[in-house]
């Protein structure tokens, strides 16, 4: 087996991290954060299918995210529903609305794309705040501990499995993808459309069929980040968020699975790193967001491959 | 049942495009037989990419319509095209600079892989021996079109004339029973235009519909069984390398109306 190459190399690298970090995690506040990284992590390889390799913007993500978190809290909260049961069917619902609005949509191109997806996720936002009856409105509301086979799933150590072990999946689904000829078809298009289409590939069909997978990823953290944190409000599937994700992929480096989990670690961590300097946070934070982009331009990660690779030369 | 009629493999009858007021294609029909090298010509703006745009799929024609292997082909997208069997390059490279070149060729045989995606996010085994069928076949075809050297080489690596045999070798990918080939020698030295040249009469020989649009006319005149004479959009002539020679409407539209001095 070649241990150099991203789907074996680069997996057990990542498992190996996630199964050594605990021994760094002093206390739950710690296992907090790094749940949190793992959760942003899952949605930004699934977005970082649609933008880095594909080529398509969404500014609608957090809304698939809301969307998995509500459904899934609706239906163990509200309805009684297995847990388990719940996420799927919260998936597969997600999945059907990505399909509907997806096909219409994705023939929009640049910024009419950027445009469409961010309405997309607004309305999705508008919906969960006003159906308070269902969704607590604003206040938020309570989910329901995640159940499997009758264990009751909580706290942050359990937790902290159970997402990294999802992490490692979602990365597995993505490099698989990426390199089969499905995963061809979406480069092949972000490369030229038009020699996609005269290659035989379907645009219309593979815009959407990622679009959906990617809508799934951020389904399936959102129903995760449901049962965990057991309260929910509706500032996760804000607009803000939304943007929030899409700096993460383009900050570890488009094109690159594992530069999203980087963008994903690094953004989510920095935050709490730089709490320290109180009220200058936001300037420092926005002083690294822009000279990472003026000296990585690619990205983090592809970037520091780059360099690397020169070196070596 | 009366015999079969032998029946062109392409067949074009009052195919317009009208961009605005332009009649960038007019009124155009003829007939291309299977097997053969057929080159389209005609002097700048003549409409011939603005055709071959019709033949395939990127442009919808305002009218008349396109008949491929006995059905009707109009309008139809351009992956539903190449579903039937054509396949193209492009005067304005349309390489995937993001891949290597392998991969580029990989893409051209996307209609002959395994696409689903759930076998993709799986990776299935058939799909993994896929993959390696794929890899190999892939170096085979650029071996055909003399690209020995690039088969590890990325993309937007390579030099330009490279890049135009890439595109063939991706076209062929698709195991097409049409070619088009858009300025196939545009921005080549002698050398490499020699080398296309002999690339199309093996494509030829091997069984492949050749359609030439070129500006290079000892290329034209040298390969092609059948040349379609294009001005203003419209049919001007077709025939022979000779007949066309010795059109003097050719001439005309070349070189313009004037006392010509014999050679």
């Amino acid at each position: 087996m070649n241990w150099r190459t991203p789907r074996t190399g680069g997996l057990a690298l990542l498992a190996a991290v996630i199964l050594l970090l605990p021994l760094a995690l002093v206390n739950n506040y710690w296992y907090e954060v790094a749940i949190l990284i793992g959760i942003n992590a899952i949605v930004c390889v699934g977005l970082n299918l649609l933008i880095g390799y594909a080529g398509q913007i969404s500014l609608g993500h957090a809304g698939f995210f809301g969307l998995g978190a509500y459904g899934s809290a609706i239906l163990s909260a509200r309805y009684g529903w297995p847990p388990a049961a719940a996420l799927a069917a919260t998936t597969a619902g997600v999945a059907l609305i990505a399909l509907l609005v997806g096909r219409p949509i994705l023939k929009l191109k640049g910024h009419y794309l950027a445009m469409a997806t961010l309405g997309m996720g607004i309305i999705i936002s508008i919906v969960i705040v006003t159906e308070d009856r269902l969704t607590g409105g604003p206040d938020g509301m309570s989910v329901p501990a995640f159940t499997l086979f009758g264990m009751s799933l909580a706290g942050e150590r359990v937790w902290y499995w159970i997402i990294g072990g999802t992490l490692v999946g979602a990365v597995w689904f993505a490099l698989n993808l990426i390199e089969s000829p499905a995963g061809r078809a979406l480069r092949a298009l972000h490369g030229s459309e038009v020699g996609a289409q005269v290659s035989g590939i379907d645009a219309t069909r593979a815009k959407v069929g990622v679009f959906v997978i990617s809508a799934m990823f951020a389904s399936v953290a959102g129903s995760m980040t449901a049962h965990y944190s057991g309260f929910i409000t509706p500032g996760k599937v804000s607009f803000f968020h939304s943007i929030e994700l899409v700096t993460m992929v383009v900050f570890g480096g488009m094109a690159s699975t594992f530069g999203a989990v980087i963008g994903a670690a690094a953004l989510t961590l920095l935050p709490q790193l730089l709490t320290v300097l109180k009220e200058y946070e936001m300037v420092v934070f926005g002083a690294v967001m822009v000279s990472t982009m003026i000296f990585f331009p690619r990205g983090l990660l592809p970037s520091l491959m780059l360099a690397l690779a020169r070196k070596r030369k | 049942m009366s015999a079969p009629q032998p029946v062109a493999q392409l067949s074009v009858t009052a195919l317009s495009k009208a961009f605005g007021g332009v009649h960038a294609v007019d009124q155009l029909s003829f007939e291309l037989d299977s097997g053969k090298v057929h080159s389209i010509i005609g002097p700048n703006g003549a409409g011939k990419t603005t055709l071959l745009n019709l033949l395939t799929g990127v442009y919808a024609p305002s009218s008349g319509s396109v008949t491929f292997e006995g059905s009707d082909v109009t309008g139809l997208a351009p992956h539903a095209l190449a579903a039937r069997g054509m396949a193209r390059t492009f005067q304005n490279l349309q390489i995937f600079f993001n891949m290597s070149a392998r991969e580029n060729v990989m893409v051209g045989r996307h209609l002959r892989e395994r696409t689903g995606w759930l076998a993709a996010l799986l990776r299935f085994p058939s799909l993994a021996a896929g993959e390696r069928e794929s890899r190999d076949e892939a170096a085979e075809l650029m071996r055909f079109v003399g690209l020995d050297d690039y088969l590890d080489a990325d993309a937007d690596a390579m030099p330009y004339g490279a890049l135009k045999r890439l595109e063939i070798a991706r076209a062929l990918g698709g195991k097409p029973k049409l070619l088009l080939l858009d300025e196939p020698a545009a921005g080549l030295n002698p050398t490499e235009t020699h080398e296309i040249d002999t690339l199309i009469a093996r494509l030829a020989q091997s069984g492949v519909t050749v359609v030439l649009v070129e500006h290079n006319m000892r290329l034209v005149m040298g390969v092609s069984d059948h040349i379609v004479v294009l001005d203003y959009g419209r049919k001007l002539c077709e025939g022979s390398a000779d007949q066309v020679r010795n059109d003097p409407r050719v001439i005309e539209a070349y070189l313009g109306r004037a006392e010509l001095a014999p050679c």
